[in-house]
């Protein structure tokens, strides 16, 4: 089993996050596509660690899980209060600010 | 085993009492009673930010570069500069934050931002003279990961740090008192469009830990300088740049900066103008010049294509904008060009006066733009800030200072001879054009003309036409923007005037170390 599968499996991951991030409308599934995002990140992470027989990137892999449960909380802060207001989490009903 | 890392305590000093600091007040958020709560979250949050300036200024004496914490953390000229910078206009920005004479409500944030907006209780709250303190300690904090963010001499450790500034920012810019629903938006917005450009940044830094074994700066030099055309390699500094980009709101990336910039509470507009800006390019520039500048070919072409989009796209759509938080948002955007010309000043070889001039520019931009927010904080309405163009009208004739004061700061930002703008303009130019970058000058300069039509129309406004009968009323600030004022406003002549001593100090810090 060569390593490049996982890389490319991460590739498509991290492709389907960001497709989704710019299609999707509501703000959750909005932010659950940038976790798929980060997870495919520390798949690669992961998979480098082993190609180069270093450790530094299962390391770098439990540092972005941390951050990314911080984002987590922050994330969901903010689109709980503005659910709250609006009774709506979809991100084309916040439209108050352009031009 | 683990070996505990090398440490040296006395350069990590600013960064610990900043980061103390914030640490500090989140317990005093929850153990200190009530009604003492904000003269303590603001001196704790003003002791951490000056002590950590005040502590940058004493490591300067007899000042030698250094690797710290494993090799993590530089402590070199740009981080000590950067981080002064950083400490000096944070301090500024908590001082903008703690005023509480300007808006009837006391403050400019919301009691509970918990409460949903609109709702009775919120309404109820408004007029309370209860105010909210939590804003202190995450601006600390955000002060604290901006000035690691400079510092960082390891792609991970800017991470943490990218995610330490900007996590606490998307917080507090949905927190403004008046006008919730702008606020809670614009945080939205910059969370998400925030989060997905981080991803963009941490799978860069993936793909260069794949390509060159490690996320060390030097190590990526080095293996840069061997094979630096490798397409992992590139493709990861591709992907880093775009998440910085984003931070820096360089067009095309720019799309949360009006919103944001005009959602937030206009106090946090001023912190993350003028703080973030320098984070961003500071980490910038420690990117392209240590870790890839021996392939400096790589990401030239790339940064002069984003400087002219950035110029021109924030002078032209600056020019149609009736709101002055949006114009303030488009002439960041084009400052953001304006400072990558600086960056291209890097010559081969590492020489160059760009860093220098960079460094310089972003002190005298964020000193300015700083006090530009802080102006449009005094001219209310009966609904909070008076922020449309209209309502500016015959300013002069009412409120001559206020109006002299801004004008003053709109000139430094066109660029006007005289003012800290157009010493930071010529210096990065100059660097530019000695490196031959000299079509990318042409644009900027057509550019500033442009964008000095927008910031002039403002002044003509303010002098030269008939005061509305239902116009903004000018509020008499309290001691803490009075002081946010006098220092801008003296700065910004004081560094247009006589510029020459802190140039020499850009000049001497600008050299980076590993």
């Amino acid at each position: 089993m060569t390593i490049s599968y996982y890389l490319v499996l991460a590739a498509i991951l991290f492709t389907i996050g960001a497709v989704g991030v710019l299609v999707r409308r509501n703000a959750i599934v909005v932010f659950m596509c940038i976790e798929l995002m980060l997870n495919s990140v520390n798949l690669t992470l992961v998979t480098f660690a082993r190609s180069t027989g270093t450790i530094d990137g299962q390391i770098m892999a439990f540092f972005v899980m941390v951050v990314a449960a911080a984002e987590v909380v922050i994330g969901l802060a903010i689109i709980m209060s503005i659910y709250r207001t609006r009774r709506s989490a979809s991100v084309d009903d916040a439209n108050l600010l352009k031009y | 085993m683990i070996e505990v890392p090398d440490l040296s305590f006395a350069a990590l000093a600013p960064l610990l009492l900043v980061l103390g600091a914030a640490c500090l007040g989140v317990l005093v958020e929850a153990f200190a009673p009530r009604d003492v709560r904000h003269p303590v979250q603001v001196t704790i949050a003003l002791v951490g930010t000056v002590g950590a300036l005040a502590a940058t200024l004493l490591l300067t004496v007899d000042f030698e570069r250094t690797v710290t914490a494993g090799g993590a953390l530089a402590v070199d000229g740009p981080a000590l500069f950067l981080q002064a910078t950083i400490a000096g206009l944070g301090a500024l920005s908590i001082l903008l934050f703690a005023e509480r004479s300007l808006d009837p409500a006391r403050s400019a944030f919301v009691v509970s931002a918990a409460v949903p907006a609109g709702s009775p209780r919120d309404r109820e709250l408004l007029t309370t003279p209860r105010v909210q303190t939590e804003v202190y300690p995450l601006a600390t904090f955000a002060i604290g990961g901006m000035m690691l963010f400079v510092a960082a001499n390891d792609l991970l450790i800017m991470f943490v740090a990218l995610e330490v500034l900007s996590l606490p920012l998307y917080l507090i810019s949905g927190m403004a008192r008046r006008r919730r629903l702008l606020s809670q938006e614009a945080a939205v917005k910059y969370f998400l469009l925030g989060a997905f450009a981080s991803a963009f940044f941490l799978y860069g830094l993936a793909l260069v830990y794949g390509a060159t074994g490690s996320v060390r700066l030097s190590e990526i030099r080095e293996a840069a300088s061997v094979d630096g055309s490798g397409t992992l390699l590139l493709l990861g500094l591709g992907l880093l740049i775009v998440g910085l980009l984003f931070k820096a709101s360089v067009a095309p990336f720019h799309t949360w900066t009006p919103d944001v910039y005009q959602g937030a509470p206009t106090p946090v507009t001023a912190f993350m103008a003028a703080c973030t800006k320098v984070a961003a390019f500071g980490a910038i520039l420690r990117l392209l010049y240590v870790a890839f500048g021996t392939a400096e070919w790589t990401w030239r072409p790339l940064i002069y294509a984003v400087a002219i989009v950035s110029m021109v796209i924030g002078a032209v759509l600056g020019l149609t904008q009736t709101d002055l938080k949006r114009m303030l948002a488009y002439s960041s955007v084009a400052h953001a060009g304006f400072l990558l010309t600086g960056v291209l000043g890097l010559g081969s070889g590492g020489e160059g006066s760009g860093l220098a001039a960079t460094m310089f520019y972003l002190l005298t931009y964020g000193l300015t733009t700083l006090g530009a927010f802080a102006v449009l904080t005094l001219v209310r309405d009966g609904d909070g800030e008076a922020t449309h163009l209209s309502q500016w009208a015959g300013l002069g004739a009412r409120s001559p200072l206020t109006a002299a004061v801004m004008a003053l700061f709109l000139l430094a930002l066109a660029g006007i001879p005289l003012t800290a703008g157009f010493t930071g303009k010529f210096a990065v130019f100059r660097a530019a054009i000695e490196q031959g970058a000299w079509p990318l000058t042409v644009v900027a300069l057509l550019a500033s003309a442009v964008a000095a039509f927008f910031y002039l129309r403002v002044i003509v406004l303010m002098y030269f036409s008939e005061p509305v009968p239902d116009g903004a009323t000018v509020g008499v600030p309290g001691i803490p923007t009075t002081i946010v004022l006098a220092v801008t406003a003296t700065a910004t002549l004081a560094l247009g005037i006589l510029p020459g001593a802190v140039l020499d100090l850009a000049e001497q810090a600008a050299r980076f170390v590993g």
